[in-house]
């Protein structure tokens, strides 16, 4: 609790800077990567990361030092490059997009391997902290980085804002832009170079391998949660950095966890959540719509069941077991007995120890049920030319599905008629 | 059987298209008056898309040229407007038909200014001239086909152009939304307005189109429809292929030739 509060208090500076870095970092990476998201471009933002590698080896080989701002520069060099040669082996050869992405993005980090081993055998002593750029370090972001990757987080950011329109248009319709005279070539070049950028800064807080999940996750995340473009970015953005914090602070109580890692988990995390519980979207609501439809569905059939008993006997406010419902028609027992007591609370049967019967309420349901199955087995034959025998089974369905006003317009187009292909009166209300 | 007209809203001379080196539109040469309804007719794969995307500048040409308004496109660009087809972009896009029809407004604003809120009432009139008032805040991935169309119009509506180019907009929608557009496509033509419409349902295309072009890899016809839309220049467009045509076309692409020899200029 006590690192807690130590932590979040931000009295340390260094605490400090972590933690707005990591918000930045994350953030302006999830900005930018929800247009990729949008754009389905999703496997070019990892290429774009393993190739950063070999140009912030080769430039710390050509400099001899850390300077983050050179750092960047080779960074940003042939990250740039892997977006270039994967568009021209996609132009130029018979070879698909995906398959040049992993052809650029492994021979990239092969490379970019390679130089790392030299550089941590050549017993230069500032080559500690390089390999960081493998999984990332937020936590031990210093001073002077910091301002360089506020800087580039910043620009990005204020970017994205400022060609809002244009990108969007971009990402939703290539043609129509192109053809009202919106500069489409510049446009895409310039989200390529965003993507980069925040690739380069966003490797300083997951690093190379987890880098892509940066930029794809937290957008991807809140596209569960929203209709709205704009809100989707920016809960792309509090997301991003709600996972770049949470990282940061994991670090900084236990220094041996590495920081890229435990982002990665927090935002995934979060995707998951919204994958199963976003409302509308999320699995558990759609279950759970389903669970009610298929209750409605039941309960209908229940008092379809009695009122087909009743039909029989011209009496529909008979009491009746269980066992006579089922023999009518069969449902699975525990479904059947759960049934009858739920429609009983909804006042739609009304019951002794042992037996159901309709309630007048009851009975006008069952009834529409029935009318409806009739209609549209009525409605098959005439209008689909469906042999009379073969219509009961999409009835049994579509009976659930109509809605008054459908039920109203098959009304009207058949006409009111009285009895259905199999001979059976039609039950209107009056 | 080639009308060409005087002072034509749009000149297409001798243009040939490829793809991937393979020639999909040859020597294609015609012209449109101001302020026809234009159906251009062919069968699947004649190049009915290619030749208006080629003439929006979103297909290179091979050889030839196009003029519009009797001037080069990027001079003209806000007068004239282009339906995509529905199928070219992705409904489950986070946007609302409102936002997709303010998008017609974007060339007038011009880069980075942000619709205003006159920008915005024009959008809703228009998405009410398509019947479409009530869906302004729906998500456009819940419309149907039919409104989804309906919100292309509205779209190429806001932009008011003089010139519209539609690709396939009564594929796939229902009998309301055809009828609507329909009405709407003739009293922009009562205006003044020329709209070129890519349509493949033949029984139709009397009714609806004053002026046809024949296509199939080749020009057929362009003319009034009373002349040229006859069983004759029909059996020409849909029957028998040119095999001798795609043969030569796949040699070209085979043989890597490119589409004109370069000449000295």
């Amino acid at each position: 609790m006590d690192s807690f509060i130590d932590f979040f208090s931000f009295s340390d500076p260094n605490i400090r800077y972590v933690v707005i870095g990591s918000i930045l970092l994350t953030a302006s990476s999830a900005t930018v990567g929800s247009f990729t998201f949008l754009k389905k471009k999703a496997l070019v933002g990892d290429a774009v990361a393993h190739a950063v590698l070999p140009g912030v080896c080769l430039a710390f080989i050509l400099s001899g030092n850390k300077n983050p701002f050179l750092l960047i520069l080779g960074a940003f060099t042939t990250g740039w490059l892997s977006l270039v040669a994967i568009d021209w082996i996609t132009r130029k050869s018979k070879i698909k997009e995906d398959s040049a992405i992993g052809l650029v993005l492994s021979v990239s980090f092969g490379i970019g391997i390679l130089l790392l081993t030299m550089i941590q055998h050549s017993g230069n002593a500032s080559q500690t902290g390089l390999d960081q750029f493998l999984f990332g370090k937020a936590a031990s972001l210093v001073g002077s980085d910091l301002i360089v990757f506020t800087i580039v987080s910043l620009l990005l950011i204020f970017t994205i804002v400022l060609f809002f329109k244009e990108l969007t248009l971009l990402a939703f319709d290539k043609a129509f832009a192109e053809t009202i005279g919106f500069p489409v070539k510049r446009l895409e070049l310039l989200l390529t170079t965003l993507t980069v950028m925040a690739v380069v800064v966003g490797i300083q807080a997951v690093g190379v391998v987890l880098m892509a999940a940066m930029l794809i996750t937290p957008a991807a995340a809140a596209r569960f949660w929203t209709e709205r473009i704009k809100v989707m970015i920016l809960l792309a953005a509090l997301f991003g950095s709600f996972s770049g914090v949470t990282g940061a602070y994991i670090s900084y109580i236990a220094p041996s966890m590495p920081t890229g890692p435990w982002i990665v988990m927090v935002i995934s995390g979060i995707a998951f959540f919204s994958f199963f519980f976003a409302p509308g979207k999320g699995i558990v609501s759609r279950l759970f719509q389903q669970y009610r439809i298929r209750s409605k569905m039941n309960d209908e059939n229940v008092l379809k069941a009695l009122y087909g008993l009743g039909e029989k006997e011209d009496d529909f406010y008979v009491a009746r077991s269980p066992e006579e419902i089922n023999s009518h028609r069969s449902f699975e027992n525990s479904n059947l007995i759960q049934t009858l007591k739920r429609l009983r609370s909804q006042g739609y049967l009304e019951s002794d120890q042992h037996d159901y019967w309709l309630t007048q309420e009851g009975m006008k349901k069952g009834q529409r049920v029935v009318k409806l199955h009739r209609l549209w087995e009525t409605y098959l034959t005439k209008y689909l030319r469906i042999a009379p025998d073969h219509v009961h089974e999409d009835a049994e369905s579509i009976e659930h599905v109509l809605t008054p006003e459908l039920e109203k317009r098959l009304e009207q187009l058949l006409e009111y008629p009285e009895i259905d292909p199999h001979q059976s009166t039609i039950p209107y209300n009056n | 059987m080639i009308h060409q007209v005087q002072n034509p809203v749009l000149e297409v001379h001798d243009l040939t298209v490829s793809y991937d080196k393979k020639p999909v539109l040859w020597n294609i040469d015609f012209s449109i008056p101001k302020g026809q309804l234009v159906g251009i007719i062919g069968p699947n794969g004649a190049g009915k898309s290619t030749l208006i995307k080629s003439i929006m500048g979103l297909i290179p040409l091979n050889s030839g040229y196009v003029k519009l308004f009797d001037q080069e496109l990027d001079e003209v660009r806000t007068r004239i407007s282009y339906v995509p087809q529905r199928g070219s972009v992705d409904w489950d896009f986070p946007a609302s038909a409102l936002d997709v029809v303010l998008m017609g407004r974007y060339a007038k604003l011009g880069l980075f200014k942000r619709p205003k809120k006159a920008d915005k009432d024009w959008a809703m009139e228009c998405l009410t001239k398509v019947g479409m008032q009530a869906y302004s805040n729906r998500q456009i991935s819940q419309l149907s086909g039919g409104q989804q169309q309906r919100v292309f119009l509205a779209r190429a509506l806001a932009q008011q152009a003089d010139l519209y180019f539609m690709d396939e907009p009564f594929a796939g929608v229902d009998a309301a939304t055809e009828k609507t557009i329909v009405d709407i496509l003739r009293e922009m033509s009562a205006q003044k307005k020329t709209v070129i419409v890519v349509h493949h349902d033949l029984q139709s295309v009397e009714s609806y189109f004053k002026w046809v072009l024949l296509i199939n890899l080749r020009l057929i016809a362009s003319g009034p429809t009373e002349e040229v839309f006859g069983q004759e220049l029909l059996q020409e467009t849909y029957g028998g292929k040119l095999t001798l045509l795609s043969d030569v076309g796949n040699l070209m692409k085979k043989g890597r030739l490119p589409q004109r020899e370069k000449t000295g200029k």
